[in-house]
């Protein structure tokens, strides 16, 4: 199996792995999220639990950030073999004659998403951190939907956050399907994944977008 | 029609090589593009000049020795075929064309648009074959039954002639379609099930080695192939790396 996933192939199927850990990690935060667009008091419910479950704290959130890593840390080393195939450019090349913009440009759309979790892990992440584990803050469970209100307010982290979460659209729009083909799925499934996977590219970066701005223009 | 055409020249593998301007005049319509480049050397062996190399054999669209990457196309603007099939009519009087080798690093170039696709025949080598006894008593091969869906995919794949389109149109040079139209010829048969294994495996490994890209699924390359071959031939080959990783 370790010279499996050192082959090209293996590769494909490892980063297809791990994108479809992150899509469903995607869809888990955004039911969560959703919750706070109708009861402030389920959100903060849910959030207290994410936020005190040892399961979910010292379990699943290392496995989420190694996955996360990963995803990049290969998507990366990819990025560069690929480049490296093929050492002199075409003069005149017209990729758009064949192939979709977000196809051939994952590692920028996924680059955006990158920039954006280092402010989403600034915003939301390391605070945490801090108020649990290094300030050693007592735990209040109605405290989340506040600090995520608060978050909200400045114009210019909505418009970051917005123009990230249409990136990831973006990069959805092709990894989602890529990641089953990578997988190997057939002919058979592909109309139906194809089209589940621009549904799925849309929903979850509008909900997403949907929660931002709502929280900005609901702030009391 | 009159024509500018821009041209990669390069003297040798070593040379630097650089684009180069060139006219040509009273180009018809119905000629291939093949002919309309012959027509060009005939100008520049008149006027004591170097002649573009080029590779073409057939004239037909199955030797798959044609290259050259048009427009910025492989084969250029067509669908389905190759550049020998390509006709001038795609084309507009006074349009300027760009005219290129297939560029990748496992695709040296070697003299002007002419560039070395052995790895592909280093990749076959590797395990793109059946072992058959032929001793004379070798079985008749319609004496094993085969579907007739199974028969048509596998045919469809070994429709491939290896012409590399799909490594010049690939962003990243992958060699993926090519190699998985090869695995899947055999994949698809019962014949080609006793290395199957193997054949994956080490035909996967010489591609690695051979310095192609990974596949990041574009599809670019089902688009511009000139034979239509399909990327679930790659989504099968996928497959079949992952059962020989679990098999053996």
């Amino acid at each position: 199996m370790g010279g499996f996933f050192n082959s090209s192939v293996g590769r494909k199927v490892a980063m297809a792995l791990s994108a479809f850990f992150l899509m469903f990690f995607l869809i888990i935060h955004l039911a969560v999220n959703i919750t706070s667009l109708f009861s402030a008091n389920l959100f903060n419910e849910m959030s207290h639990f994410m936020g005190t479950n040892p399961l979910v704290q010292f379990a699943l959130q290392p496995v989420l950030i190694l996955g996360v890593v990963f995803h990049f840390v290969m998507g990366f080393v990819l990025e560069i073999k690929n480049k490296s195939a093929r050492k002199i450019a075409y003069v005149k090349n017209n990729g758009a004659a064949n192939s979709t913009w977000m196809s051939r440009n994952m590692i920028y759309s996924g680059l955006v998403v990158l920039a954006f979790l280092g402010l989403h892990f600034a915003d939301f992440w390391l605070p945490e951190l801090n108020y649990k584990y290094i300030a050693f803050n007592p735990e209040e469970p109605t405290r989340y939907f506040h600090e995520l209100q608060e978050k909200f307010v400045p114009v210019w982290r909505v418009a970051a956050y917005v123009a990230a979460f249409i990136l990831l659209g973006l990069h959805l729009a092709h990894g989602f399907a890529s990641a089953f083909q990578s997988m190997g799925a057939s002919t058979i499934r592909k109309k139906t994944l194809q089209t589940f996977g621009k549904a799925y590219a849309i929903i979850i970066p509008l909900g997403f977008i949907i929660i931002a701005l709502f929280h900005h223009f609901n702030h009391h | 029609m009159d024509l500018t055409l821009k041209i990669w020249r390069q003297k040798s593998a070593t040379d630097k090589g650089k684009m180069v301007d060139y006219k040509v005049t009273d180009i018809s319509e119905h000629m291939s593009f093949l002919e309309m480049m012959d027509v060009l050397n005939e100008q520049l062996v008149n006027k004591g000049e170097e002649p573009i190399a080029f590779d073409h054999d057939c004239r037909e669209g199955i030797c798959g020795m044609c290259s050259m990457y048009i427009n910025g196309e492989a084969h250029g603007p067509d669908r389905g075929v190759t550049t020998c099939q390509l006709h001038m009519r795609m084309f507009k009087d006074g349009d300027t064309i760009t005219i290129e080798p297939f560029r990748a690093a496992a695709f040296p170039v070697i003299k002007d648009l002419v560039v070395d696709r052995m790895a592909f025949e280093r990749i076959q080598q590797a395990g793109g074959y059946i072992s058959v006894n032929t001793s004379g008593n070798t079985q008749d091969a319609n004496a094993t039954p085969i579907s007739k869906h199974a028969a048509d995919e596998s045919m469809d794949a070994a429709s491939c002639i290896g012409c590399g389109a799909c490594v010049a149109t690939c962003k990243n040079s992958s060699a993926m379609l090519f190699v998985s139209a090869k695995v899947s010829q055999y994949a698809l048969l019962p014949q080609g099930q006793v290395e199957a294994a193997d054949r994956v495996r080490n035909m996967v490994a010489q591609m690695d080695l051979e310095g192609f890209g990974n596949c990041t699924n574009t599809g670019a390359c089902e688009i511009e192939c000139p034979k239509g071959i399909s990327l679930d031939n790659i989504a099968r080959m996928n497959r079949e790396l992952m059962k020989a990783a679990v098999l053996k």
